[in-house]
């Protein structure tokens, strides 16, 4: 329309039939930024303004010579086609594109099935062997042998039941069912007994919380939050070297719950740091078992209470995961004599 | 003493072998119905001293078959649910569930729970001092002792650890408390529940960070050992 304006002051130096070249340009710019039916409507609307505006008889519809009338016609027929094959180029576009994601999740498909059928199948594999192993050769095996075939059907069914439970809670973030339940936490307790819950898995990590007695109580949902903690430690048990020492820090900002979990170890490579959280990630070369599943859940469990997390090295060494949670506070627990 | 019967209601019949297997070695003599209907019928022509109830049955949810059982069964029932369902849990406790375990469990806490809810069962809650390891509990005196020195605690804090004490091993959810405690209207005031028991774990645990005698159910309540 712009356009058309400049034009109709302009028509004087370049003649009407250009001005028509002029809007058809601008028409085809359109098809290539917009979709089919706004096309085809500056199409339809720049043919009418050029017919009114500029053939003369001007400001009328009426068309003087049957050479103009041509040009109308043609002008027509020209800009549709071109609104019409534009739009056919990007039918194909996006069609190609469509593929390419199938493709690709196709090959995230495989990645999970792969890395989850090792998951699920080292375990059911040492359940299976040790209970025929128990079963056919009783009388050749030791006492100790037995007790360490019962030990291993043990830790594998252990492993089998964490997979599990973070397949279950995968898909609950997924398919959107997680509902919080948010009540009061004592975010100091809370921590404190995920410690106490890990505690079995951890024989030489050292893990160190100290309790801040300044934080109010939070509303989260306990189970949800005590989730991500728990799958934040324990991946740092799992992945830092024995002996390293793990320090967790639980503050009150501006009505933020913030926690951050630090270990010594190695940290990340900066540039697999964006892909940590991804779903079946798994730092390349790391060592077997896991599912590449527990930081991807802990970060879906924050999002659910719309906060976030934060991965950085520390300069002197070791990962450090910051996690930021808007929550209600009460500061009850301050007060004396409630 | 005769041996105590258990009615187990569960339509898995791997989960009922085992415990079967388990219970009937532990000296328990061992009933089993694989449907809410069969589990009713049985419950009603022979009443057990417990029931092991599966929340997830084919035929009825065992939330209704733990409302129509409690309308007349005073003994214990025990809750079998899967994981992450605390909202379950919560319900079947309000519900008169005597305790809860989720599946997959540990033969040690299931003969724990069955122990202690056994023993509920057949003490007839007149003793009037309560002793639950390293502290004793003085109904009368309205009094508590650690370690036998005599602990000085609020009017709140006395009727919380006391109410613990007479449902000792046995979970108590929030509203319960809430409502015990501070009466009708403070059901949802769990702000009160967590200060309290934060004050109460510092003057009866030997390390408040790691309670030994209110421990936390994530999402359902405590429990008193």
């Amino acid at each position: 329309m712009l356009f058309a304006v400049l034009c109709f002051f302009s028509v004087d130096f370049i003649g009407y039939r250009a001005v028509a070249l002029i809007l058809l340009l601008v028409v085809s710019v359109n098809a290539i930024l917009f979709d089919i039916f706004p096309v085809l409507l500056s199409a339809f609307l720049s043919a009418i303004i050029w017919n009114f505006f500029f053939i003369p008889p001007i400001l009328t519809f009426h068309i003087g010579t049957p050479e103009d009338g041509l040009m109308f016609l043609m002008y027509f027929v020209i800009a549709s086609i071109n609104a019409v094959l534009t739009y056919k180029i990007r039918e194909v576009e996006r069609k190609e594109r469509d593929e390419e994601e199938k493709l690709k999740t196709i090959k995230l498909y495989n990645t999970l099935l792969n890395s989850l059928s090792h998951e699920l199948r080292t375990p059911v594999s040492t359940i299976i062997g040790a209970v025929d192993t128990l079963k056919e050769s009783k009388d050749k095996l030791s006492p100790t042998n037995q007790t360490e075939l019962l030990s291993q059907i043990d830790i594998a069914s252990i492993r089998l039941n964490r997979q599990v439970e973070n397949l279950l809670n995968m898909s609950r973030l997924e398919s959107g069912m997680l509902k919080l339940n948010l009540d009061w936490c004592d975010l100091n307790e809370l921590i404190f007994s995920v410690m106490q819950k890990l505690s079995p898995t951890n024989g030489k990590h050292k893990i160190v919380f100290n309790a801040n007695e300044n934080l109010p109580l939070f509303k989260l949902d306990r189970g949800v939050i005590e989730q991500v903690f728990h799958n934040i430690i324990y991946n740092a048990i799992q992945y830092t070297p024995d002996n390293s020492k793990i320090v967790i820090c639980a503050s009150h900002q501006s009505d933020n719950c913030v926690v951050s979990i630090s270990d010594s170890g190695n940290g990340f490579p900066e540039t697999e740091m964006q892909n940590v959280f991804d779903k079946f990630y798994r730092l390349p070369k790391s060592k077997t078992g896991g599912s590449g599943l527990g930081l991807s859940i802990a970060r879906g469990f924050i999002e659910a209470h719309n906060g976030k997390i934060k991965l950085e090295n520390n300069k002197e060494g070791g990962a450090n995961f910051t996690i930021t949670i808007p929550a209600e506070t009460s500061f009850i627990n301050n007060l004396k004599n409630v | 003493m005769s041996k105590a019967e258990i009615l187990i209601i569960d339509d898995e019949p791997q989960i009922r072998k085992l415990l079967e297997i388990n219970l009937e070695s532990n000296g328990y003599k061992v009933l089993q119905a694989a449907t809410a209907k069969e589990g009713v019928i049985m419950a009603a022509n022979h009443p057990p001293e417990l029931i092991l109830l599966d929340i997830g049955l084919p035929d009825k949810s065992g939330h209704e078959v733990l409302k129509e059982l409690r309308t007349w069964f005073n003994k214990a029932i025990i809750i079998l649910s899967v994981q992450s369902s605390e909202t379950d849990i919560v319900i079947a406790l309000d519900n008169g569930a005597t305790d809860y375990l989720t599946k997959p469990f540990r033969t040690g806490e299931l003969l724990a729970r069955i122990r202690s809810c056994i023993r509920r069962n057949n003490t007839n809650e007149k003793n009037s001092l309560l002793t639950c390891g390293n502290l004793q509990i003085d109904l009368i005196a309205r009094t508590a002792k650690r370690n036998n020195e005599h602990l000085k605690l609020t009017a709140t804090e006395y009727n919380l650890l006391s109410l613990f004490a007479k449902n000792e091993g046995r979970v108590l959810t929030h509203q319960y408390l809430l409502r015990e405690i501070w009466g009708v209207g403070y059901q949802t005031e769990t702000q009160y529940l967590r200060v309290f028991i934060g004050t109460l774990r510092k003057k009866i645990e030997d390390n408040p960070n790691q309670p030994k005698h209110i421990v936390t159910e994530s999402g359902v309540g405590y429990r008193f050992n």
